[in-house]
């Protein structure tokens, strides 16, 4: 565990140094509103390519929510409505243009609780290249599966038993065949809203390990609850309150000396 | 006494009992100064209960026996010799009970005494006009031992209904005597109150149990007595049905189970797919409006009785297939039609697919459809390869169900297939079903002993087989489904 | 894309530096496919309300009209000399005449009105004209008379059935070229009949009759009424609410509130949930062998329907019971017993008011399922033909009766085209029941509707 820190602490001064350049995506005076309720109010961001990005604030802060306008899941919901602008590689995703099907290939996402398909180990990993059509042969599309596995380190644990159902895994497992099953799209960002929420210590810490190697591929968010977490995952932090973004700054700073003093108040246990 | 009487009368000393009771506890606790262990209302429940319950079970209980007994004494008075060639037995103690029912209405008609019978007894010629003359027309001489049955079956019915009533309210009154007298102040009325209405509640949820052990003994009890009559396996086997009036009937079931099945398999190719499209639409698509409106009104076509569907398959879909398709198509003249009744029926199930394949769909968590959603799927391609497959365990059950609904249903077959039994491929034909024979032979004129009304007895019970396997098999999928996902 | 090996290094990233702006051919191809499929389910929700929309369209279409019938209005002497010779208007004498001494008075009736309104026979005999009246009219008149004698010697204003063939000709059944080949009417009778509408002797208004007039012969399809269906439907459903709402309270009190967890339960519960997927024609085999071949009620009578259609409607009421006492929480019943009351008294002191708008709701849904069966009724006798009005309860409860659904069925049997009307029409007033009574189901769900 302390070797992960440490490491992530010597890389992020050169992402920094990156990140100053472009930003990965970044959000213009984003609103968000769930039918009469405001739940987020005018947010801006940038967030650095190839780094971790960690949302942290009490719940219902509107970090969640938030992470859901990056890959519009929150089309799905149909009193949802978003204002402002997301762009993406400088491109607006809520440009009307814009398919949200074709933006999710881009931004792939890990949920709460793991969600395996009720399908076979392969399957679940299978089906996103089989609808965006990433492999043109059988053979094609068993490399992705072994490679979004070995890439989610599940690829040991699997590989005898590629047949059996994904929801036959442990929740751990479960999790990280659902990065994988992310991951085999070939995404550019990939979305964790609380990944470990519902796991064992264990488990989690596989899942973290597992988050620190993706880095070097993907561009990640990942919304927590845990303040741990946030600082042994992430490069960078953003604290949700109340539907706004209170504070964003590099992770090691957050963490020792933020500017905000309810940055403070919430690191140091006194709400949330 | 008429039963209503009996009953009101065990009702009123239910009552009584229930007033009387309630005074009596109340009177002891002030006398001994001990305090009632239940409320004073309690203990006049309890008379009450003690008094009514047991009394109307063996009210009951004699109302059942009591035919079943005379019934056998008188039957043993009549000598074979009353018995015309030809005839059954039955047909002889039918005469006996018209000719009492008769009896009785002279009587009841002239307000004269008993001692009327003796003097009709005397003159036998007479019968025959008194009877008609309250409306019992009878065919043919009434022979001496039948008239004397039929006066042996009235005296007893009505002892029998004296000592019933004797009897009923007897047992009324001890028992509520008796439990009167037990009250007493420390006597924990409230608790034998209650444990005696919990058997009550006991002996409810028994009914259920017993209309299938009803089911199920009225079923194979008159299949046997077809299978002494009828060979089983040409019954089983026998590809033609051909009931005659006259015996020498061909009564095999196959033709019979193919219309079943072909009726039925159309009605699921109309309502399995369109069903499933209205379960999809409403639950992943429909907006709320669209979704309110739409849902109740394809509810509704579960609402409608059948009768309604067999009249539009009679009236309009069966006229409208012959005159546009089956004519012009040279395949047919005939407005009833397998693929009449099939389409009719189609549509009436489509809600039964649709609502339960509506609550299986929502029932699939929507955790999985995020996971879709997240990896770039479209709606379309997330219902197909996750929500679907995910569903099809339950969707399976809720297509069971309705091929047993349809496999059972009745009065579209009636109205739309047609009464020709017959082994063909041609939908537009005319083919009958396991339900219409049913029907039609319980409803003609044959006598109850013959093998062509018994027959509707054994087709019931292979139904009755058929549907329940399909029962049990939806209920066990469909539970196991839902105990998956909550 | 499918360069990429398990062994590769790269980032799988690269191949995408496509714009998010532009679709891509394979998401074109995919949205194409998301809106056929969207067509296809919107597809279905349409036929699934076009069927409707046309089944209902097709009953009313065809039986609209049985709610209007063609009446010949006519002043009728009641002629003494006919009616009573002896002139005694002792009810006994006069009761001795036969509709056949009605039916001339009909016709000279008929023809003194058409001589006052100048409508001419144009070679139709007198005889041929009083065909045009149903031959039900000798009856009705006969009613009239043996209800009040003293009418004998008067003139009285007549609204009398029309024959049936008339009165379809007025609603599209009959036409003239059918009229040539049908041995019932002839085109002759038909322009008559429309000289007579002209003149205001034959008029057509609503049909209070239908409602209430018992079934008729084969022949006489414009005096069929519903009257002894209704009432024996009404009867049924009196023994079905009777019957089935307290037994079911109870079997559902028991398995929800007492009932162990056990083989004994499971087996109810299973065997309830069965017995509500029995077929109905199962039912009515069960009716014909308890109720009246082994406990012998009468045939057709509406107490055995009653019975039968009561342990067909008790397991869809116990289900809905059920569901009404599972959805009273926990808290409502921990609360009464925290004050000391007895589980029974918890259960119907406090349970059972809170449970019962769910319970009236399942019950009168199940009330309305049980109006419109029909083939168990077949089994029992109820298709019978029946004249006789069924005596009050609770005696009638074992007269013979018809049921509505039954007198649809039956009518459909019969050979005269008229019926189909009658039957549309009776489905009519079935569905009119049907429709108010699921409409109190959801007046009372909406008004006693609680959320926890």
């Amino acid at each position: 565990m302390m070797n992960n820190i440490s490491t992530t602490m010597n890389t992020t001064t050169t992402t920094k140094a990156a990140a100053m350049i472009d930003s990965k995506i970044s959000a213009r005076n984003v609103q968000v509103f769930y039918g009469e309720k405001h739940a987020i109010r005018d947010v801006n961001i940038e967030i650095r390519p190839r780094s971790v990005t960690a949302f942290i604030g009490p719940s219902g802060c509107g970090k969640s929510t938030f992470l859901r306008c990056i890959n519009r899941m929150n089309d799905t919901i149909d009193s949802c409505r978003v204002e402002g602008n997301i762009l993406i590689d400088n491109e607006n995703i809520y440009d009307p243009k814009v398919d949200p099907v074709q933006l999710r290939a881009k931004v792939g996402m890990v949920f709460q609780k793991p969600n395996p398909f009720p399908k076979s180990i392969y399957e679940n990993v299978a089906y996103g290249p089989r609808i965006h059509g990433l492999a043109r042969k059988k053979s094609d599309l068993d490399d992705i599966v072994a490679s979004a596995l070995q890439k989610a380190g599940l690829w040991n644990e699997v590989k005898d038993r590629l047949q059996e159902s994904g929801t036959g895994l442990s929740g751990g497992q479960q999790q990280r065949l659902c990065i994988a099953r992310a991951v085999a799209v070939s995404p550019e960002i990939i979305l964790m809203d609380e990944p470990c929420s519902a796991l064992d210590p264990i488990a989690t810490a596989k899942v973290e390990e597992l988050i620190h190697e993706l880095r070097t591929n993907f561009t990640i968010v990942i919304v927590t609850h845990s303040m741990q977490q946030a600082a042994r995952v992430s490069q960078r932090t953003a604290m949700f309150h109340l539907g706004l973004l209170v504070e964003e700054n590099d992770t090691d700073k957050m963490f020792t000396n933020p500017d905000d003093q309810r940055t403070q108040d919430y690191i140091m246990g006194r709400f949330g | 006494m008429s039963v209503g009487v009996i009953i009101l009368v065990v009702l009123v000393l239910a009552a009584l009992g229930y007033v009387f009771g309630r005074q009596r506890a109340m009177a002891v606790s002030q006398q001994s100064g001990i305090k009632l262990h239940s409320l004073p209302s309690y203990y006049g429940q309890m008379v009450g209960l003690f008094a009514a319950v047991p009394a109307l079970l063996a009210l009951v209980l004699w109302l059942l026996i009591q035919p079943v007994v005379i019934e056998r004494s008188v039957t043993a008075m009549i000598p074979d010799s009353a018995i015309p060639e030809g005839g059954a037995l039955s047909l002889v103690m039918s005469d006996v009970r018209r000719i009492a029912g008769g009896l009785d209405a002279v009587l009841a008609k002239g307000g004269v005494g008993e001692a009327e019978v003796d003097r009709i007894a005397a003159n036998p010629s007479d019968l025959r006009a008194r009877l008609a003359e309250v409306g019992v027309p009878l065919v043919g001489d009434v022979p001496v031992a039948v008239f004397e049955a039929a006066r042996a079956y009235r005296s007893m019915t009505q002892t029998g209904s004296i000592l019933m009533a004797a009897t009923v309210i007897a047992i009324a009154a001890v028992l509520a005597g008796l439990v009167y007298r037990r009250i007493e102040p420390h006597m924990r009325a409230r608790n034998v109150s209650e444990s005696f209405i919990k058997l009550l509640l006991i002996a409810s949820s028994l009914v259920a149990i017993l209309t299938t052990v009803g089911i199920i003994l009225s079923l194979v009890f008159e299949t046997i007595s077809f299978f002494k009559i009828y060979p089983a396996q040409d019954f089983f086997f026998s590809t033609v049905w051909n009931p005659q009036f006259r015996g020498g009937s061909d009564l095999g079931i196959l033709p019979l189970l193919w219309g079943t099945f072909y009726v039925s398999f159309i009605a699921l190719l109309v309502a399995v797919p369109i069903g499933l499209m209205i379960a999809i639409y409403l639950s992943e698509y429909a907006g709320k409006s669209l979704r309110s409106f739409a849902k109740p009104a394809i509810e509704m076509l579960a609402g409608i009785p059948t009768i309604v569907y067999g009249l539009f398959a009679l009236v309009t879909i069966g006229p409208f297939l012959r005159d546009y398709l089956a004519q012009p198509l040279g395949l047919g003249s005939s407005s009833s039609s397998v693929l009449t009744a099939g389409l009719v029926m189609g549509i009436m199930i489509i809600p039964f697919v649709s609502s339960l394949s509506d609550d299986i769909i929502n029932a699939v968590p929507q955790a999985l459809r995020d996971g879709s959603y997240g990896l770039g799927a479209t709606q379309s391609e997330t219902i197909r390869k996750v929500v679907m497959p995910a569903a099809l365990p339950g969707i399976v059950g809720a297509i069971l169900l309705a091929a047993s609904r349809a496999i059972g249903e009745t009065m579209i077959v009636v109205l739309g297939a047609g009464a020709a039994a017959k082994l063909d491929l041609n939908p537009f034909e005319a083919m009958t079903t396991v339900t219409v024979k049913i029907v039609s032979q319980l409803t003609g004129d044959t006598e109850f002993a013959s093998p062509e009304t018994l027959v509707a007895f054994a087709l019931g019970l292979t139904l009755f087989t058929f549907t329940l396997a399909l029962n049990v098999l939806a209920l066990y999928i469909v539970r196991k489904y839902r105990e998956q996902y909550e | 894309m499918t360069d990429m090996t398990v062994s590769s290094n790269a980032p799988m990233a690269p191949a995408q530096a496509k714009s998010l702006l532009t679709l891509d051919d394979r998401t074109r191809r995919r949205n194409a496919a998301e809106r056929r499929f969207r067509m296809m389910g919107l597809v279905g929700v349409t036929i699934g309300i076009v069927a409707l929309v046309f089944l209902l369209g097709s009953i009313l279409s065809n039986g609209l009209s049985s709610f209007q019938q063609t009446y010949v209005r006519l002043d009728v002497f009641l002629d003494p000399a006919r009616l009573d010779k002896a002139g005694t208007r002792d009810p006994a004498e006069i009761a001795k005449v036969t509709t056949f001494g009605y039916a001339p008075l009909i016709e000279k009736a008929l023809a003194d009105s058409m001589a006052a309104k100048g409508v001419q026979g144009e070679g139709i005999s007198v005889k041929a004209a009083a065909e045009l009246i149903s031959k039900e009219a000798p009856a009705d008149l006969r009613r009239y008379v043996l209800a009040d004698p003293s009418a004998i010697g008067t003139t009285v204003t007549f609204d009398l059935l029309a024959n049936g063939r008339i009165d379809g000709y007025y609603k599209g059944r009959v036409t003239m070229d059918s009229a040539q080949l049908d041995r019932n009417v002839s085109p002759q009778q038909l322009m008559l009949a429309d000289r007579l509408k002209s003149a205001g002797i034959l008029t057509t208004h609503f049909n209070w009759a239908f409602f209430t007039a018992p079934d008729s012969s084969d022949t006489r399809p414009e005096s069929a009424g519903l009257g002894v269906a209704i009432l024996g439907s009404a009867y049924m459903m009196i023994i079905v609410l009777v019957l089935s709402l307290p037994l079911g309270v109870a079997t559902s009190i028991y398995l929800e509130e007492f009932a162990p967890q056990n083989r004994w339960t499971d087996l109810i519960e299973v065997n309830i949930a069965n017995l509500a997927a029995v077929p109905s024609v199962v039912f009515g085999i069960l009716g014909l062998a308890a109720f009246i071949n082994f406990a012998g009620l009468p045939q057709s009578a509406p107490v055995v329907g009653g019975l039968v259609l009561t342990l067909m409607t008790l397991p869809t009421i116990i289900i809905a019971t059920r569901a009404a006492f599972k959805s009273v929480p926990p808290s409502i019943r921990d609360a009464a017993l925290g004050v000391g009351a007895s589980k029974m008294q918890a259960i119907f002191h406090h349970v059972l008011p809170l449970a019962m708008p769910g319970i009236l709701t399942g019950t009168i849904i199940g009330l309305a399922r049980a109006l419109g069966e029909t083939a168990p009724l077949l089994l029992i006798g109820m298709v019978a033909f029946v004249r006789d009005y069924p005596a009050g309860p609770p005696e009638g409860f074992f007269d013979p009766a018809s049921a509505l659904p039954v007198q649809v069925y039956n009518w459909t049997q019969r050979g005269d085209p008229a019926f189909i009307e009658r039957a549309s029409g009776a489905i009519i007033v079935l569905l009119v029941f049907l429709i108010l009574m699921n409409l109190s189901a959801i007046i009372l769900r909406r008004r006693y509707e609680r959320r926890w």
